[in-house]
């Protein structure tokens, strides 16, 4: 019986990168924290955050590999992958809930304004201009949404064989991601309101920024993806690298829709429009 | 034995049966770990060391609670915070202990033994899987509650508020947390939330994926036994949770550090927003604790018994119905933050529900006892013990579900004591259940049957004398969280403490009966419960094999 293994299941060897990632971890929130706290802490905290971001990104890296290197030993058997389709959406599920935090801060501050000072039951409160949504912010909406049919171009090139269509497809979007990317980049630099000080501008940054950031994943996402379509990587049948970034540009791409909905339109309704 | 992958293109499949049976070396064993039973066994060790440091700092409060004013507090302080250390600085300390105390019992001891420790051991087991889904991403859930833990341990070294430490409470409630603590520590308190939530999220994937995909060829969703249901409710919990909590903390975190205004009046904001995001985590979170401790529950008395479980199906949709309700009681912990008298009704009536499906276990528990052939072996004393107290400390819970007498009870001990009745006298009581019906399995060694029914006895003396005066000083007005009291209250206060001593002694009982019966324990027998045990795991060898089901076992 020793050593003959009767199922499908992916039995693996040890690894070392889970307990390289949870260290990189403890010393990336140190330095974080001693970044914020300089005058406590000492002012290595920016060295040490960026060291433990290396390790992060490192255990990523070659943890990440290892799964490829599997995928193509012939480990990921139909029942590993429907594995992996259920990690991948249930890690967006859990993805949804954090945003479900954010969403939650911001209609308790539009719905419930305060009726003190300085808010007076404005929201946005006095003085704000807010940016107009049927410009820039209408124009990344329909990036994205351009996006989503790009990367359908390209799975679909994947299901018949066409690599040369999954290259083209992976391009434009990881190309409208990055565009994307810089418009918010603009919007934010010619903001009129700053980071913080008022519900509305603390709502707007925060979960807008941290959809920046699910963007900025999910660039980076697609663009692993289209260096492995260049390396020969994913078949017609089995590509499951390739539909889990998709499903998570399509995640990205409906918190943009809820975003832009809800802070942009709905959000600003009648307060002034900031003309600059 | 492959059959073959979907398509693989390289055409090399030469490995795979390569380490079946074999056990890596010490260091790639225990620190590299892709194996549930021994992840299993770190989590269960880490959360035995986590209990006995959270215990001891509830030592340190049930002596300075011993009698009124403060005999202690200024002393310890002198460790924390230096000789020269204020009046002040001693009060901050007790913040910082009753902060320390929650956040370990919680996150650090209870769950990571619960879930981590027993579902990771007999849940791929119990399914007939050989492993868990990712068993990688396994071993990291495991591994970032070290860093999370050496955050909040280290947190008491740096400055908080007043003083050194994150005096903060469990809830972290804003201003307190925010203005009222500009110091690193509770920024380190924040991050070792954050950590030990991500860690708790990919345990959760990596359960509900092995849960719904790895069950044995005939082990249809209404076979799992209750004690997997109990985890695949727990693990959705956990998802759904768990993440909120993430933006809630990280909402303070730019509070405190980045000039946003989330939870800051004076700015406009709302501090009740906080209450609401944490209670909205932070009730699932109590369920997250106990659903684990009623499966195990209810694998001992079904044993014990030598029956099926009275009712299989009601039992395992209760837990589910526990689960979808439990999203939407939250505020039933904020009844005096002023909400209107309509809101204080729902949440009254929501609360209240949940009384029903838990009644139905309660009441399933003793019906599959009823006519039973019963042994009061030691899991199953624990059982017995855990199904009166849960429902002493459910009944307090219906109490405090009312929002007009809760504006009484709010953070009086009346609501200590109903938590710990639920959680210290519940969910530690099934988790020495599970591990008493377990440890034959998991050691291959027999504990000693007396140590385990006097640790018992003990344990239970000393936590009811402990905490049931508890009621009595809340309904006399004792506040929680506040190291003095009125001389009115120094009788039942000194049972209290004194009840804590008795509880010292069975614990040190148990830890006599682990290391005797580890070292010089009988040999378990695979099955040492006999016909009333027909779960999976006593099928296999004690301990099983590195790695079990080789061939998967076929259920009819």
């Amino acid at each position: 019986m020793a050593g003959a293994k009767n199922h499908d299941y992916h039995i693996l060897p040890a690894s070392f990168w889970p307990l390289l990632g949870a260290m990189s971890a403890l010393v990336m929130a140190m330095g974080g924290i001693a970044w914020m706290h300089p005058a406590e802490m000492g002012n290595w905290g920016g060295a040490g955050f960026f060291l433990g971001l290396a390790g992060v990104l490192a255990t990523m890296f070659f943890w990440w590999a290892d799964v490829i290197r599997e995928a193509h030993a012939g480990d990921h058997t139909p029942v590993v992958q429907l594995h992996l389709r259920y990690g991948m959406i249930l890690f967006i599920a859990s993805e949804v809930m954090f945003f479900v935090g954010w969403f939650w801060a911001f209609f308790d501050f539009a719905l419930f304004p305060t009726q003190l000072a300085p808010i007076n039951g404005l929201f946005p409160s006095e003085g704000i201009e807010v940016l107009n949504p049927f410009e820039l912010p209408l124009l990344n909406t329909l990036i994205l949404l351009c996006s989503g049919t790009t990367i359908t171009w390209a799975h679909h090139s994947i299901i018949h064989g066409d690599r040369d269509g999954l290259k083209k497809g992976l391009w434009l979007t990881i190309i409208l991601g990055v565009v994307f990317t810089a418009v918010q980049a603009y919007e934010y630099s010619h903001a009129p309101y700053p980071f913080g000080e008022t519900p509305y501008s603390s709502a707007f940054y925060m979960a807008t920024g941290f959809h920046g950031f699910h963007v900025l994943v999910g660039t980076i996402f697609l663009i692993v993806c289209l260096v492995r379509a260049y390396k020969g990587h994913f078949t017609p049948r089995q590509h499951f690298g390739f539909e889990a970034a998709a499903w998570y540009w399509h995640f990205v791409d409906v918190v943009w829709l809820f975003l832009f909905v809800s802070i942009y339109v709905w959000g600003g309704w009648g307060a002034p429009l900031y003309a600059g | 034995m492959s059959t073959t992958t979907a398509d693989d293109f390289h055409g090399a499949h030469a490995h795979g049966d390569h380490d079946a049976d074999h056990k890596p070396g010490f260091f790639a064993r225990w620190f590299m770990s892709t194996n549930h039973k021994d992840i299993g066994t770190l989590y269960l060790i880490f959360a035995i060391m986590a209990g006995v440091i959270g215990g001891a700092i509830s030592g340190l409060m049930r002596l300075e609670l011993a009698e009124p004013g403060i005999q202690y507090l200024q002393h310890w302080v002198q460790y924390s915070d230096g000789p020269d250390a204020t009046i002040d600085q001693a009060y901050h300390l007790w913040n910082v202990l009753i902060t320390a105390h929650g956040l370990i019992m919680v996150f650090f001891m209870v769950m990571p033994a619960i879930i981590g420790g027993f579902g990771n051991w007999f849940v791929p087991i119990m399914i007939g899987a050989p492993d868990m889904a990712f068993p990688r991403m396994n071993n990291i859930s495991f591994w970032l509650l070290i860093p999370a833990f050496l955050l909040l341990l280290g947190s008491a070294f740096v400055p908080g508020g007043t003083g050194n430490g994150a005096g903060v409470g469990w809830t972290v409630y804003a201003p307190l947390s925010t203005t009222g603590s500009p110091g690193p520590a509770v920024d380190m308190a924040i991050l070792s939330l954050h950590i030990a939530g991500a860690s708790s999220i990919l345990g959760a994937i990596n359960f509900i994926t092995t849960i719904f995909n790895m069950r044995a060829p005939g082990m249809t969703i209404h076979k799992m036994p209750l004690f997997v249901w109990s985890v695949l409710v727990t693990a959705f919990l956990l998802l759904l949770a768990l993440p909120v909590l993430a933006a809630a903390i990280t909402m303070l975190l730019t509070d405190r550090n980045f000039g946003t205004v989330f939870y800051d009046a004076a700015g406009g904001g709302d501090p009740v927003l906080y209450q609401h995001l944490f209670w909205f985590f932070g009730h699932p979170e109590v369920y997250i604790m106990i659903l684990p401790g009623f499966g195990i529950v209810s694998q001992i008395v079904s044993t014990f018994s030598r029956k099926p479980v009275f009712g299989y199906l009601g039992m395992a949709y209760a837990m589910v119905a526990i689960g979808v309700v439990g999203f939407i009681v939250w505020a039933h912990h904020m009844f005096t933050t002023g909400m209107t008298v309509n809101m204080k009704m729902y949440f009254t009536a929501a609360t209240m529900v949940i009384a029903v499906p838990t009644g139905v276990k309660i009441f399933s528990w003793i019906a599959t006892m009823w006519g039973g052939s019963l042994s009061f072996k030691t899991p199953m004393v624990w059982s017995l013990g855990f199904i009166f107290m849960f429902t002493v400390g459910g009944v307090t819970g219906v109490v405090l579900a009312n929002g007009g007498i809760d504006d009484n009870l709010h953070d009086t001990y009346y609501v200590v004591a109903h938590f710990h009745y639920v959680l210290s006298l519940g969910a530690v009581f099934s988790l020495f259940a599970g591990f008493y019906y377990w440890f034959p399995k998991m050691f291959g060694k027999m504990y000693s049957e007396f140590l385990g029914q006097l640790h018992f006895w003990v344990f239970f003396i000393g936590v009811n004398i402990m905490f049931f005066p508890m009621h009595f000083l809340g309904m006399s007005g004792m506040q929680r969280r506040v190291p003095d009291y009125t001389d009115a209250l120094a009788y039942w206060n000194g049972v209290a403490s004194f009840g804590y001593a008795i509880m010292g002694v069975g614990v040190l009982i148990f830890f006599v009966n682990v290391f005797l019966s580890l070292f010089a324990g009988k040999k378990a027998a695979d099955n040492p419960w006999g016909e009333g045990a027909t779960t999976l795991e006593w099928t296999l060898s004690s301990p099983p094999p590195y790695h079990q089901f080789e061939t998967l076992p076929v259920i009819d």
